[in-house]
């Protein structure tokens, strides 16, 4: 086959999630073009979490297309009402998700292994690296993010932000070729945000993809080429920082960016 | 009592092997049940589901009487004390251990099954490197009161004059008309076989905790 290799890596079309009655996705297009770093806002309870949960699927969207690498994902049926109905093959999510990384807000290290073999489990049990390959590998990623002494402890020892990083570490080595990160800084103490922060930053400049769904407003200023700002499950405005965050057109984003500016000094 | 010193080896030994295999086979098949009940597979879930309500609601006694006296009427082979008591105790214990395993499994977060399904992982492999491991660090102190469980129900043996330590204080008590004595001596020798079992257990949780 000598299709051409699209330009984008992921392209979303049309996607809608419900949870039981509730709509939390009315229909979202997107796309991610290599290099993009996109930085996601938006209330709680808006979707931009669920957003960012479908396109690895650890949520399956009820409707809706996605693209990885011009690649549908699913195999997609057309129902006799001319609906499109998706079905999603485990052993495919499985391939898509060491090809799209994420990172959670609860880090989910796993507790009973020190950080050094939470770096080294995806590439053993998944990749099927041997001891010492995955070891070397694990060590440079945990260098990368300046744990390398932390290596042999648990995280039960290791602050919020050291867990973090461990966890970043860990998708890091999969490889992945877009990285998602679920606001990463949320549940740690305000003095261990800017360590994580830094690490995503210096990922950024090494040209990663990555969405971010975050609080954090002026790391995304600084982080992104694109902003969405998601209101009711569907990207209510976008564009470049400058455009969203400096001079918003919709009101309901002046109005979010007004709440979190309210005791700024 | 210790005049017998053979006798009541034999009992020791035969207790011992009832043990062993009951654990073995009640563990092994408790994990089956348990993912059994776990399954969102009905075809899993239904036979687990009816396995567990009907041996946790029926006496060990009486399965091991049924598989002893009733089985054989009904299919074409002899069945030995050893088996009849060894079924019994298994798949009682099979039941009630597959509910902790289920219940071990399902105290685990959903963040430890995202972890594991977001590096790439398959529902098999995060269950065997994720989730079972931390699950059964939770379930150990219920495993060991199942252990010790199955240890004492092993007496129940004597009820098919399977030779075990119980079956042989019995025998001594009758021929030496000798009861205190004799189930004194039994239920000591239970507290000797257990008492160290159970410390290792404590042991064993100590170290598993060593990453908390």
């Amino acid at each position: 086959m000598s299709t051409q290799r699209p330009k984008d890596l992921l392209r979303v079309s049309g996607l809608r999630k419900h949870f039981g009655n509730q709509e939390i996705l009315k229909g979202i297009d997107l796309t991610v073009n290599p290099g993009d770093r996109i930085a996601i806002l938006g209330a709680s309870g808006s979707g931009k979490s669920t957003l960012l949960r479908c396109l690895n699927f650890m949520e399956t969207p009820t409707q809706g297309q996605i693209q990885l690498s011009g690649q549908v994902i699913g195999s997609e049926r057309t129902l006799r009402d001319g609906s499109i109905q998706t079905t999603y093959s485990e052993r495919e999510l499985i391939r898509v998700r060491q090809r799209i990384g994420m990172v959670f807000q609860q880090f989910n290290l796993f507790p009973h292994m020190t950080a050094l073999g939470n770096v080294m489990e995806g590439l053993r049990t998944v990749k099927g690296m041997s001891q010492d390959a995955a070891q070397t590998k694990a060590l440079e990623q945990l260098a990368r993010v300046g744990l390398l002494d932390k290596a042999s402890d648990y995280p039960a020892r290791l602050s919020g932000g050291q867990k973090q990083r461990v966890a970043i570490a860990r998708a890091l080595a999969m490889e992945p070729e877009l990285l998602l990160f679920d606001e990463p800084t949320s549940a740690l103490d305000p003095e261990l945000v800017v360590e994580v922060l830094r690490v995503i930053r210096k990922l950024a400049e090494e040209g990663r993809t990555m969405l971010l769904v975050t609080h954090e407003i002026g790391f995304a200023y600084h982080f992104a080429n694109r902003v969405l700002f998601i209101a009711d499950g569907v990207i209510h405005e976008s564009g470049t920082p400058d455009e969203v965050l400096k001079n918003p057109r919709q009101t309901r984003t002046q109005a979010f960016l007004a709440r979190h500016n309210e005791f700024k000094f | 009592m210790w005049a017998y010193p053979e006798a009541l080896l034999a009992g020791a030994a035969g207790t011992l092997r009832i043990f062993v295999i009951c654990l073995v086979v009640g563990l092994i098949l408790g994990l089956l049940v348990g993912l059994g009940r776990y399954s969102k597979l009905r075809l899993a879930y239904i036979p687990a589901s009816i396995f567990v309500e009907f041996f946790r609601n029926t006496p060990v006694l009486v399965q091991i009487l049924w598989f002893y006296f009733a089985m054989p009427m009904l299919m074409p082979f002899e069945i030995s004390p050893l088996m009849a008591a060894s079924l019994g105790i298994s798949l009682n214990s099979a039941a009630f251990s597959g509910e902790i395993f289920r219940a071990g499994i399902q105290s685990l977060e959903s963040g430890q099954w995202e972890g594991a399904r977001a590096l790439g992982m398959s529902q098999t492999q995060a269950m065997r490197r994720v989730i079972l491991p931390q699950a059964i660090k939770r379930m150990l102190p219920a495993l060991t009161n199942r252990a010790i469980e199955i240890f004492k129900m092993s007496t129940l043996a004597s009820a098919v004059a399977y030779v075990e330590l119980l079956q042989q204080g019995k025998l001594i008590a009758s021929i030496h008309y000798n009861p205190i004595e004799a189930y004194t001596c039994i239920a000591l020798l239970f507290f000797i076989f257990l008492y160290p079992l159970v410390q290792s257990t404590y042991f064993l949780e100590r170290k598993l905790r060593q990453s908390d």
